[in-house]
């Protein structure tokens, strides 16, 4: 096996060199040349390397190319298209957070203004409530006073009566006969004094 | 000679005609070599097209390795030559394509390697740097010439400078057929001879068969090797045509 690949060694340069006369001098001997320098297969092999290359080629250029970078085109578009879109919701989104906070804290300002005015109404209420009460109440003192001062007056004039007509009773009892009424009216006066 | 043929290394690189074809006295017969590339096509396309049938939004496997190859050659060509490289997207693509089902498709047994043969990969170089020198003359006429004076060399210096660009220039064809057929070459020989070395032992009785399994350890890593290759000298190719592009679109240094 070395044998044979050192003979290949020797014998690539010796065909490259004899190559371009072994089309027509070395095909009488019958001594093989090392097939890849071999000079009488270069032209089947031009050939049919220019037709498959060619025909390769222009499938490639027509077909397959056109194709693949119209599928890699459209990912990135679609991927372009995709990331917009993306971008365009989280825009949106971010927007919507905005308007929720904004309105949250015009929601809790309007909460604290009403809260306020409800809280400042009740006790405005509840100060009327008990100033009109303290009113009546005062008013109700006045009366009662008044009535009490009446009722005082109507009993000291009472007790005059009263002790009128005991006097008159006692002295009745006790001395006998009646007393005349105008004089123990002076007398009780006289006494109560 | 005859002795190996079992295991001859080089058998694998012969090509016999399938069906004679004779044009103009030129030997143009359909051969193992003519069928292995319609192959090539046929399943790279193939591939190509009916992964990406579905033209799905969110991409299969099969679609993803579609995918995956067309932005990596894209990537790749706009990275070497800019926006203006996009217009040989197509050959650069097909390049990439060819080179690499072509390697793959060489690494099953019995299969023929396309480009284990010189004039195949030189044919494909010669395109592209006719490409180059086609286009560069067509876009930028004489300025194109450019290319082999490099800005701020020393008056004294640039007869020596433009020779070796010359020479660096013309040698690029060479350079980049040679590389991808030896590769090829080189590595499906290694494979074979291991592989033989396998089959000899065993041949060889019990001891033999046990003595076998370092050649056949062998075979397998370099498998992985050749695969890893497959895919490294059509990535090669690939950017090395666009860096000669990128020289076409941008003549001057």
């Amino acid at each position: 096996m070395f044998v044979t690949s050192a003979y290949a060694q020797e014998a690539a340069p010796a065909a490259a060199e004899g190559d371009p006369h072994a089309g027509t001098a070395v095909p009488a001997a019958e001594h093989e040349a090392f097939p890849p320098f071999d000079a009488k297969t270069f032209p089947s092999q031009i050939l049919w390397l220019v037709i498959t290359f060619g025909l390769f080629y222009l499938f490639l250029k027509r077909v397959v190319m056109p194709r693949l970078g119209g599928i890699i085109d459209v990912r990135n578009d679609r991927i372009t298209q995709d990331l917009d879109h993306a971008a365009r919701l989280k825009g949106e989104a971010d927007a919507a957070v905005a308007a929720y906070e904004q309105e949250l804290a015009e929601a809790k300002a309007n909460a604290n203004k009403i809260g306020q005015q409800a809280s400042d109404a009740a006790k405005a209420e509840a100060e009327g409530a008990r100033k009109k009460l303290e009113a009546e109440l005062e008013k109700k003192l006045g009366e009662a006073e008044a009535s009490i001062a009446s009722i005082k007056a109507r009993a000291m004039k009472e007790v005059g009566t009263i002790a009128e007509d005991t006097t008159s009773a006692i002295v009745e009892a006790l001395v006998g006969g009646k007393a005349d009424k105008s004089e123990i009216a002076a007398a009780v006066k006289s006494a109560s004094r | 000679m005859a002795a190996a043929d079992k295991v001859d290394p080089i058998h694998q690189f012969q090509i016999h005609p399938i069906i004679p074809l004779h044009i103009g006295g030129y030997d143009v017969s359909f051969t193992n070599s003519s069928l292995f590339m319609v192959v090539t096509i046929v399943l790279a396309s193939g591939f190509l097209y009916m992964s990406t049938a579905g033209r799905a939004l969110i991409p299969g496997r099969l679609q993803s390795i579609s995918e995956m190859a067309y932005e990596f050659v894209g990537n790749m060509l706009r990275d070497a030559a800019g926006k203006q490289g996009m217009q040989f997207f197509p050959l650069v693509f097909s390049l990439f394509m060819f080179v690499l089902v072509a390697n793959l498709i060489g690494l099953f047994p019995y299969f023929f390697t396309v480009t284990s043969h010189i004039i195949v990969t030189f044919t494909l170089a010669i395109l592209v740097i006719g490409t180059v020198v086609v286009y560069g003359f067509a876009k930028h006429g004489l300025g194109f010439l450019k290319l082999f004076v490099p800005h701020g060399v020393p008056g004294y210096l640039l007869p020596l400078v433009v020779a070796i660009e010359v020479i660096s220039f013309v040698s690029r064809p060479v350079s980049l057929s040679v590389r991808l057929f030896a590769n090829m070459l080189a590595g499906h020989i290694t494979l074979k001879v291991f592989s033989g070395f396998v089959v000899s032992l065993s041949a060889l009785g019990a001891v033999g068969i046990a003595g076998s399994v370092l050649p056949l350890a062998m075979a397998v890593a370099l498998s992985a090797l050749e695969l890893l290759v497959a895919f490294l000298q059509a990535y090669v190719f690939a950017v090395l045509t666009c860096m000669y592009l990128n020289d076409a679109l941008h003549p001057s240094h």
